[in-house]
């Protein structure tokens, strides 16, 4: 068993459509279930999930992308990052094309900036190690899952002592914007998939009080496409049952109280702050800010990085589809003004952006 | 940005693990799991960091719901 090719296995799955189809025909309203995570938006565009549904069990994209639900306030802050030469900023490669109010990360770097890319936040540490005499800024963006590698690093810094690593953070969690969603009456929700790797740090339990007070069925699911047919068919099963509760799909990777020390980490490093994301705006205690304590590794104090408001092109709609309200199809910019080469909105260009994942699966 | 990739645990020193998927390996970090950790074991490894040990016992029960449910028979 590696884990991943037996829940791949395409028999299986078209059985598993055949059986969502027949448990379709006895629901008495249409099924809209939102998935809530980058990873699973893909998924469900590569494996071609859609085309398997009956028409009346429809799947929407929330604010899954921890990029794309980033202002662009954050960007215009990085990009100020890269203005002294005496720094090096350091980022996950998805940032790079993320357009801020009037430039991007890539475009600074063709005009000289030092901007890294890094595959984890443990080679930024040792790229501060490596250049004791410049200061190396590391983009911190993410939800649950990438948080705890982050406070590792900034943990590790600590240890050896450095005093040029710091983490320009923009971390936010996601039962609250959930619990936000699940309450609009125009999305109507019906169920959510719950992330597969968020829950693996939060635990199964991180859901109960979105299940239970908002009425909506919710089932921690994997990312093969067997995971996320049995996750549909697990709400599907909740709804003919007339139920609301939190299960676990993905339970060889998932449990109900989640990783304890990864939340730990987190924990010592980080507290909850309020966060602007775009399309819902400010969501009260969904963001996590670095410890006051910690404040010499805190890029936006220990360097005081400010910037003008900042402006986005009025024509994207990213905030929309970040809701579950727009198709990526329906945008006017789509695939014409609006491409991977040529983003205008940061969900075209994560590669876990609802419109990346459209423009390269789903035409 | 939260994608995980289970791969096999073929070295372990300290914190430091080489994990392995499809002949690509790579160095990662167990110090955010606090469940033990062996060479064979399987994980899943997020941005240097394994965060969170594969059941086999739970991966097994899995599919064999997702057949059981789901048997050709069963679709008459």
């Amino acid at each position: 068993m590696n884990f991943q090719d037996e829940f791949r296995d395409r028999e299986l799955v078209r059985n598993m459509a055949a059986n969502i189809r027949r448990m379709a025909e006895r629901l008495n309203a249409p099924a809209t279930f939102m998935e809530v995570c980058g990873t699973h938006t893909m998924s469900i565009y590569q494996y071609g999930i859609r085309s398997l549904l009956p028409e009346n069990v429809r799947l929407i994209s929330g604010p899954g992308c921890p990029v794309c639900v980033t202002p662009v306030d954050y960007v215009d802050k990085a990009i100020a990052c890269t203005t002294d030469p005496g720094n090096i900023v350091a980022t996950f490669g998805d940032m790079l094309r993320v357009p801020g109010s009037s430039s991007s990360l890539m475009e600074e770097r063709a005009q000289g900036a030092d901007v890294r890319i890094v595959y984890s936040p443990r080679d930024a540490v040792a790229l501060a190690q490596s250049n004791p005499g410049r200061r190396v800024i590391f983009l911190g963006v993410g939800f649950e899952t990438t948080t705890p590698t982050i406070a590792a690093s900034i943990m590790d810094a600590a240890r050896l002592n450095l005093k040029n690593y710091f983490v320009l953070a923009s971390h936010k969690t996601i039962p609250i914007p959930m619990e936000v969603l699940s309450a609009d009456p125009e999305l109507n929700l019906s169920g959510y998939l719950c992330p597969a790797h968020v829950s693996t740090v939060i635990g199964g339990n991180a859901y109960k009080q979105l299940a239970e007070r908002f009425h909506i069925p919710c089932v921690v699911t994997g990312f093969e496409p067997a995971d996320v047919m049995q996750g549909i068919e697990m709400l599907l099963a909740q709804i003919l049952a007339g139920e609301s509760r939190v299960e676990i799909q993905y339970s060889r990777a998932v449990s109900w109280e989640g990783n304890p020390k990864a939340r730990a980490i987190m924990e010592k490093v980080f507290a909850p702050c309020d966060a602007a994301w775009r399309g819902l705006g400010i969501l009260p205690g969904t963001g996590l800010a670095i410890r006051p304590e910690l404040a010499v590794f805190d890029a936006e104090k220990a360097l005081d990085i400010r910037v003008p408001e900042g402006r986005e092109n009025p024509a994207c709609q990213c905030g929309e589809v970040l809701k579950g309200k727009l198709a990526p199809f329906d945008c006017p910019l789509f695939a014409t003004a609006c491409t991977p080469e040529s983003p205008v909105g940061a969900c075209m260009v994560s590669s876990e952006g609802t419109c990346a994942a459209a423009y390269k699966y789903g035409r | 940005m939260c994608l995980g990739v289970p791969m096999k645990v073929i070295s372990r020193v300290g914190d430091d693990i080489v994990a392995e998927v499809d002949g690509v390996s790579k160095d990662a970090s167990v110090m955010l799991l606090g469940e033990d950790v062996e060479v064979g074991d399987y994980v899943i490894v997020h941005a240097g960091y394994a965060i969170s040990k594969l059941d086999e016992e739970y991966a097994r029960e899995t599919l064999r719901l997702m057949k059981e449910v789901f048997a050709p028979e069963d679709m008459q």
